[in-house]
């Protein structure tokens, strides 16, 4: 079906009989999922972009009016399947904040560990992916080694690689054991020489600072009237980051334990070298609550009818298998207050929230997703214009575009 | 957070019976009549400092308890400078599913608006280019409203395959 090209602007002359239009994907190896992009070309420059998505449109957020507040986690962690734990820690946010639950401090701890385990794990993809699209092979394998790494982390909490769903209203669903915390120190330890292996192959490597360096400047002005936020924002120059700003989960307690990382330039290289220094950050704060990892329940209690029992009591108590029922049954289950509130985290992306309306039943009536990488793609057409086709691979890859978050 | 400021202003600029406030958990919500929508931004974004756009979403409350109008839309607002945070609401109903864009005070408001207009047939006036962005160009229906079934209408199995010869 034909597209009309009006998107930012018109065209900047009227002889247009020269100009090019070339179809960029949806299947492109450099867009690494499904979007498309129509560009319109002078020569080699690009004059206009007009991207076209929906294709991995799946009705995530008519699915979460069906589902339960915890069914709907297994729909949530595959928004932005690359950080899937983020994702929930984001949802169970937002409903326990609607339920008025407070959380163990085992648990804050436990999901602020998984959080920035979470954004090790974007940030990791994106480095070492946008590396790739420039021709940086190398980079890549090391990053993903790591990443490997955090999928057994995930695994040996969870029992799953990829979709965790790990999280429950009230909780986890297992607590973690001795094993997992040596894995994940031994992870810690070998972290950071992966990390100075990709810093020494590409911050100083030519051909990727020249491609990156001053392409896709976006102003700190423009970043905040675009709705940028997170790593894209910080390397305009924005100093706004929520786990600071407005702190959840064990945030508060290690304020001191990282600093904000922040840019002033706004290209593709600052929004790079911003990723490998949040890295950083992020293992000071994993650091920091592993040493401060509190004892106890990592689940609240039960008499709040609002977390579901242990797998063992269900089976072997009758007090937990009532409790069970009461959570499952169609006719039972939470008492939501009628009302509707937005909520929000920084997740690797950026600020990833959810406007949840409950109508006083166990699911929502609206969820709407407040998704990064839609917002950061609507960028993509200011960041793009004046720069050449060879550019649209380096802009991409530093907007960090998930397309199943972009569609949902 | 302290709010009283920033709702002062607004009552000056719109009169205090139009705007209606209510508070849940952290979340200040500030409920204007839909002509008054563009005043109350505005008077927001260049007096009260709200520079940040964080969502523009809609609700449809067609089985919504004591609900008095179909479609409530929402614009979640964000001072950067103090942190501050607001929620602007607003109520429609049919057959007037008509807004005033936000796209001249913030440009973020573009793909938000695209996104509400394709899922709930709400149009604003004054937006560049409404068209569709998730669904396809030929989709008939809203999907995100209530009277939408769950499974869709059929329109996947209907839906005409473009071959490669005539795409």
């Amino acid at each position: 079906m034909p597209l009309e090209l009006v998107d930012v602007g018109a065209l900047p002359n009227e002889e247009q009989e020269y100009l090019w239009t070339i179809n960029f994907g949806p299947q492109h190896p450099a867009t690494h999922t499904t979007l498309r992009l129509l560009l319109t070309l002078d020569g080699e420059d690009v004059i206009k972009a007009v991207p076209d998505i929906g294709y991995l449109h799946s009705g995530f957020e008519k699915l979460g009016e069906d589902l339960t507040f915890n069914q709907y986690v297994t729909i949530v962690d595959r928004m932005n399947y690359i950080s899937p734990m983020a994702n929930e820690i984001a949802w169970f946010h937002v409903v326990e904040k609607l339920l008025g639950i407070e959380l163990t401090p085992r648990c804050k701890y436990l999901r602020t560990i998984f959080a920035e385990l979470m954004r090790l794990h974007d940030h990791l993809l994106n480095v070492g992916t946008a590396a790739l699209d420039l021709g940086a092979f190398t980079a890549f394998l090391y990053a993903f080694y790591q990443r490997e790494l955090i999928y057994d982390l995930c695994e040996h909490a969870s029992g799953q690689r990829f979709h965790t769903s790990y999280l429950r209203v009230g909780g986890l669903t297992y607590d973690v054991d001795d094993a997992w915390i040596r894995q994940l120190r031994s992870f810690l330890d070998g972290f950071m020489k992966a990390h100075n292996d990709v810093s020494r192959l590409l911050n100083r490597n030519r051909i990727f600072v020249e491609r990156t360096k001053g392409i896709g400047v976006l102003t700190k002005e423009d970043a905040i009237n675009l709705s940028c936020t997170g790593p894209i924002a910080r390397a305009s120059g924005v100093v706004r980051d929520l786990r600071k700003d407005e702190p959840y989960l064990a945030y508060g307690e290690l304020r001191d334990a990282f600093q904000v990382v922040c840019a002033e330039e706004g290209d593709c290289y600052a929004r790079y070298l911003l990723r490998m220094e949040e890295m950083l950050e992020s293992l000071k704060i994993i650091r920091a609550a592993l040493e401060n990892l509190p004892s106890g329940p990592v689940n609240v209690s039960v008499e709040g009818k609002e977390v579901l029992p242990e797998k063992n009591a269900t089976y072997r108590s009758i007090e937990g298998l009532i409790q069970h029922f009461e959570l499952i049954m169609t006719n039972r289950g939470f008492k939501a207050p009628v009302d509707e509130l937005y909520g929000a985290i920084e997740s690797p992306n950026g600020e990833l929230g959810f406007y949840l309306v409950s109508d006083g039943s166990d699911r929502s009536y609206r969820c709407r997703t407040r998704p990064p990488s839609f917002i950061h793609f609507a960028v993509f057409p200011h960041l793009i214009v004046g720069h050449q086709l060879s550019d649209v691979v380096a802009i991409l890859g530093s907007l960090n575009i998930i397309a199943a978050e972009l569609d949902r | 957070m302290n709010h009283e400021a920033t709702l002062a202003k607004l009552r000056d600029r719109l009169g205090a019976e139009a705007v209606s406030i209510s508070e849940f958990r952290d979340n200040t919500r500030v409920v204007v009549p839909a002509r008054d929508v563009l005043a109350a931004l505005e008077c927001l974004k260049n007096e009260c400092g709200f520079d940040f756009l964080v969502d523009i979403t809609a609700v449809d409350y067609l089985h919504y308890p004591d609900a008095k109008d179909r479609f409530g839309v929402v614009w979640c607002l964000l001072n950067t400078a103090t942190g501050e945070r607001l929620v602007v609401k607003t109520f429609l109903n049919e057959p007037d599913l008509n807004l005033p864009s936000a796209y001249g005070l913030w440009k973020g408001a573009n793909w938000m608006e695209r996104e509400v207009f394709d899922m709930f047939g709400i149009r604003f006036e004054g937006h560049p280019d409404l068209r569709r962005i998730l669904m396809p160009e030929l989709f008939t229906a809203y999907p995100l409203r209530k009277d939408y079934p769950l499974r869709g209408r059929g329109e996947r199995h209907n839906f005409p395959v473009i071959t490669r010869a005539e795409s």
